[in-house]
């Protein structure tokens, strides 16, 4: 995730940009949403606005859009971000006890992001990778078969 | 090439070869040129047989036989008997349970045992998915040709006759959907593979998607044919990244091969291939929801009718199959729908991918006939429970049933499941031993529909956030009696009043939780004990 601000005319610059590669109608929406997230780290006001003028779309519509999908985000994140999976296979496989050592380790509850922007912690439905339950998805990172005492060492390889 | 009267093939992986496998082939070498069959029988070493206990095993075609674990003494016997007098050494055997995977199904052929048969999976791990040539050389592209021959009436025909039924979860079959989008008025139509497979514990499409992505395109374009679209979409989930580059990847490829794009085969097919990938929400599985996201708004799903079979993707009819319903295509274009009825159940006809996880010792993906049973599943495939015994299964993600033991007999396919009153669901197993506690796994069931809610109707918003609120209290000792009636009133109410599929199956864990374990329900409220001592009791 993208962690540097950016000026506000940067922003414009980018979203235009993006929509330029990719489509000004409504079907183009979520892509370019997915793309800014990619490339902002989240979908910010000024984000919004610029897509709302490129599309001639209302920015409610926008935001409406943008806050219904897991993957868009209108909030800033932490550098990382640590996804636990809470589904029924995980659970069984041992989930509980990872997801307690994980908040402990982590000192936050799902949603939220720590005071030194280190990590935005979340819960997540299934993302489909079972046969290795319980899974810690840490940005683009896959770890499975976790058990909760590897969750210091796990962390710890994270800058 | 000369012919051979047998083949024997002796297994040469690892543990195979620490048991003496080469020793074994060294002497079947010398004695068929002893008994001057070194010319009528050919011996090779076997190395990709699956697992199996009774190693070294020893396999003899025509006749397909397995002999095994065997020792080089017995070797003179096997030749003697079975190569020069054609007798089959009956207490040489191996024995049925030690055999999975393919070598399990070569046996099966001779009616023993309902094994692995890999009709949707068979290039997945044996090609190279990145390409074409590779997906060609294994018949790829071959069932397109052959769909090109036929008129649009005639495919959809051999479809019908095969009695395939969607994979996705609902098994509606897949025939009479394609001739809704055949007969349906206007001129432009969509294919649309659903690639957002999101049912917890469901990774059989991601594993088609990673394994052979060409399965999905020629299928999609021998759907398009048939329905008489020009223009497609592979919705695929956004967490399924190595899917969608290869997927992206295999598009080029087709469309440099002239497989895609216009005139295809100079039938005068044109078929344009997009791929979306989706932004994390559960409900665009839904195919309405679906539509919505690729025309860019929220997923929630639309009032049905009208069908997306008339009025779908941007209003026009619009062909929507799961990933595994596409992939048996082009097998079935090849063999046609007799060779496809043979497999699986007379109501329920081919194969199934399911997903196995849970207490057991082997988890993974298996492809078997439909019609198989539970138990079999649990035995043969997962190597049999972990630990304890068997409780429950829940099928099909969130989406399908909790399977008592009681059941676990009952043959697998949609109509045997669905007369007993549960569902087959996508395909995952969570097998879950006695120290599963069923209130627990209502819990995190119901847990993940109030996430995934849309929150488009009430029923759905508001059912699943009381019932995990009861289930909390229920799991923390604070339950009372009359909270089942209420979950059984929620559990009516989410599936008669639900607008989609989603709320719809957030009922059905509760329905079953009351109707096979009210018992261990009671036990939480009664008593305040939980049986499997999984939860917390606070009283």
């Amino acid at each position: 995730m993208a962690e540097q601000k950016f000026a506000e005319n940067e922003v414009v610059e980018l979203v235009t940009k993006i929509v330029t590669s990719i489509g000004t109608t409504r079907g183009d929406l979520i892509p370019i949403l997915q793309k800014v997230t990619n490339e902002l780290g989240y979908i910010s006001q000024e984000a919004i606005q610029q897509i709302s003028v490129l599309l001639k779309l209302p920015t409610k519509e926008i935001t409406s859009v943008a806050t219904f999908y897991r993957m868009l985000s209108t909030k800033p994140h932490g550098r990382h971000i640590v996804q636990f999976c809470e589904s029924a296979p995980c659970h069984i496989a041992g989930g509980r006890e990872v997801l307690s050592a994980l908040k402990e380790a982590l000192q936050l509850e799902p949603g939220e992001t720590s005071a030194d922007n280190k990590w935005t912690f979340y819960t997540t439905s299934c993302l489909g990778i079972c046969g290795v339950g319980p899974v810690i998805l840490i940005d683009t990172e896959i770890h499975g078969n976790v058990t909760p005492d590897q969750i210091p060492s796990i962390l710890g390889r994270y800058e | 090439m000369k012919t051979v009267r047998s083949m024997v093939l002796v297994s040469s992986d690892p543990e195979s070869q620490k048991r003496g496998s080469t020793e074994i082939y060294a002497a079947f070498e010398q004695l068929l040129s002893q008994y001057g069959l070194s010319e009528e029988v050919q011996l090779t070493y076997a190395t990709d047989i699956g697992n199996s206990t009774a190693v070294p095993l020893v396999m003899i075609y025509p006749e397909a036989v397995i002999y095994g674990p065997l020792l080089v003494s017995e070797v003179p016997h096997i030749v003697e008997e079975h190569l020069y007098k054609g007798r089959i050494v009956d207490e040489k055997l191996a024995p049925r349970y030690a055999l999975s995977g393919r070598i399990a199904w070569l046996q099966a052929r001779k009616g023993t045992l309902p094994a692995e048969n890999r009709v949707v999976l068979k290039n997945v791990g044996l090609i190279d998915p990145e390409s074409i040539d590779d997906y060609i050389a294994q018949d790829g592209y071959q069932a397109l040709g052959l769909a090109l021959t036929q008129t649009p009436e005639e495919v959809i025909k051999t479809i019908s006759d095969s009695g395939l039924q969607g994979r996705g979860g609902a098994g509606f079959p897949t025939g009479l959907k394609w001739s809704f989008v055949r007969k349906a008025a206007g001129a432009k139509k969509y294919v649309i593979c659903n690639a957002d497979e999101s049912e917890p514990g469901t990774f059989k499409d991601r594993v088609l998607l990673e394994g052979d992505p060409h399965r999905t395109i020629e299928s999609m374009l021998i759907a398009a044919y048939a329905v008489g679209a020009d223009e497609g979409y592979i919705y695929i989930r956004g967490e399924y990244q190595l899917a969608l580059q290869r997927l992206e990847a295999a598009i080029k490829q087709a469309e440099e091969y002239g497989f895609l794009g216009k005139n295809i085969f100079g039938s005068g097919l044109n078929f344009h291939l997009h791929v979306h990938a989706g932004a994390g929400a559960y409900v665009c599985g839904e195919e309405t929801a679906l539509i919505e996201s690729l025309e860019g708004k929220r997923g929630e799903p639309r009032s049905r009718p009208p069908y997306p079979t008339n009025e779908g993707l941007w209003g026009k009819p619009t062909l929507i199959n799961n990933v595994e319903t596409l992939a048996n295509i082009p097998p079935i274009i090849i063999h046609g729908a007799e060779w496809y009825r043979k497999m699986g159940t007379p109501s329920s006809p081919g194969t199934k991918v399911y997903t196995i996880l849970g207490n057991v010792n082997d988890k993974g993906l298996i492809e078997v006939p439909m019609g198989i049973t539970l138990r079999e599943i649990i035995t043969i495939y997962a190597k049999g429970m972990k630990d304890g015994n068997f409780k429950m299964a829940q099928t099909g993600g969130s989406g399908g049933s909790i399977i008592p033991s009681s059941l676990q007999d009952t043959p697998m396919d949609f109509e045997s499941f669905k007369k007993a009153g549960v569902a087959l669901g996508s395909g995952a197993l969570l097998i879950c031993n006695e120290n599963v506690c069923i209130v627990d796994l209502a819990k995190v069931l119901i847990n993940f529909f109030r996430v995934e809610s849309c929150g488009k109707c009430t029923p759905c918003r508001i059912g699943t956030k009381r019932a995990l609120d009861i289930l909390t209290n229920i799991s923390n000792g604070q339950g009372k009696m009359e909270d089942l009636d209420e979950l059984e009133n929620l559990s009516h109410d989410l599936i008669a009043l639900s607008n989609c599929g989603l709320g719809q199956t957030a009922g059905t864990p509760l329905k079953e939780m009351l109707n096979y374990f009210r018992a261990e329900v009671e036990a939480h409220i009664k008593l305040g004990i939980c049986p499997s001592g999984t939860c917390q009791m606070y009283n």
